[in-house]
């Protein structure tokens, strides 16, 4: 049992559970746990007593977060949301497949939980629907939800991270899955208007898609000289993100549409 | 659901001004023990409502927990005890969250909260 325990751990795909109607992992899934292992001593060493997931999906991440970090004992306590109930199920048995725990919610994002949990939360991952589509496939029934994402992407995007800045605490981390057409760097000064720095933590080029995962906390320092920094600022993220030229459009084609 | 998140919550109804505490209706109640650990249950007792606990706790079956609680009860090993016991081993399996202004009922199904609403009420 002790060589087990060294080697890092994630969830196993062949222990994922799956339905017709709940995105499974993918090349989405796989750069956002990376990115958690990439800063598995910096999240083990952050000592998070709430880590929540929005839009959970198979479970696969919060179950990869659940090992990584540890359980109750660890002083570690996890909630994870879904807007569609069978994902909600199939994250039940991904995680209990594991031996871990997470609370788990249907709901729109964190509906319910935006007052008394507001500045609780000390990890938060978020792999939000992010494929540009027409806007009447935001928050449809079943899979859907799980990919659509309006214009540019970023319909449910822009409504979570308003809600990630009240559910964050002040230690609190952000770590959220964009696409290239989501125009991250904009994604990234509208946080650095709510105090926010920001850093990609994984780059992932698929024949498909562009994958930045970016990781957001409280820049207490520079709140004061926003407006002074923000020239460099944009010019860092700049060298970070490569100019909007992925996006091919929504050609309507499910194919193409869909997050994989 | 474990009366943790059950202290989160609010009825997220359009228009709720007190949607909190959600009242339970306990059909299942299952118990799952886990390790405890004192740091957390310290750094989490402030943000608990204590009366909501309380209440939700009785609601549950358990009435171990005193009706007040302040911060130095937390040096007592037997107080942890049924803290964390209240906090992290009970689950709400089968049975209902209830808006204290409406009435309106949020299932929950094999410990899962369905806190969806429906168009008029968004």
């Amino acid at each position: 049992m002790a060589s087990y325990k060294e080697l890092p751990k994630t969830a196993q795909i062949r222990l994922v559970s799956s339905h017709e109607e709940v995105y499974e992992p993918c090349d989405d899934s796989f750069a956002l746990v990376d990115a958690l292992l990439a800063d598995r001593t910096k999240l083990l060493e952050h000592r998070p007593m709430l880590c929540m997931e929005i839009g959970c999906g198979s479970g696969y991440v919060i179950t990869s977060l659940a090992l990584i970090l540890g359980q109750e004992g660890s002083g570690v306590n996890y909630i994870a949301t879904d807007i569609n109930p069978h994902a909600v199920r199939v994250t039940h048995e991904t995680l209990e497949a594991h031996g871990v725990s997470a609370e788990l919610i249907v709901t729109d994002i964190a509906s319910g939980l935006e007052k008394r949990l507001a500045g609780l939360v000390d990890v938060m991952i978020v792999n939000p629907p992010y494929v540009p589509t027409p806007e009447d496939e935001v928050g449809a029934e079943g899979i859907t939800a799980s990919w659509a994402g309006g214009e540019n992407g970023r319909s449910v995007i822009d409504r979570i991270l308003p809600i990630a800045d009240r559910l964050l605490s002040e230690k609190g981390w952000l770590y959220m899955v964009t696409l290239t057409a989501n125009n991250p760097s904009e994604i990234c000064l509208e946080m650095k208007k709510k105090g926010y720095a920001s850093k990609i933590v994984v780059q992932r080029s698929t024949e498909e898609e562009n994958l930045h995962i970016i990781k957001f906390w409280r820049d207490f320092d520079n709140e004061v000289d926003e407006i002074n920094n923000q020239s460099t600022f944009m010019g860092s993220l700049l060298s970070q993100i490569p100019p909007f030229s992925f996006w091919r459009g929504n050609n309507g084609n499910d194919s193409d549409k869909n997050k994989c | 659901m474990r009366l943790l998140t059950h202290n989160m919550l609010s009825s997220n109804i359009r228009g709720v001004v007190n949607g909190f505490p959600l009242r339970i209706e306990a059909g299942k109640v299952v118990e799952k023990n886990v390790e405890i650990n004192g740091d957390f249950l310290k750094n989490m007792f402030v943000k608990i409502d204590w009366k909501a606990f309380v209440e939700a706790s009785q609601s549950m079956g358990y009435t171990e927990l005193p009706e007040e609680a302040d911060s130095s009860m937390l040096d007592s090993d037997e107080f942890l005890n049924r803290f964390h016991h209240a906090l992290l081993e009970l689950h709400l399996e089968e049975g209902a969250l209830v808006c204290p202004e409406t009435g309106r009922r949020f299932p929950v199904s094999k410990g899962i909260p369905n806190m969806l609403l429906h168009e008029d009420e968004v």
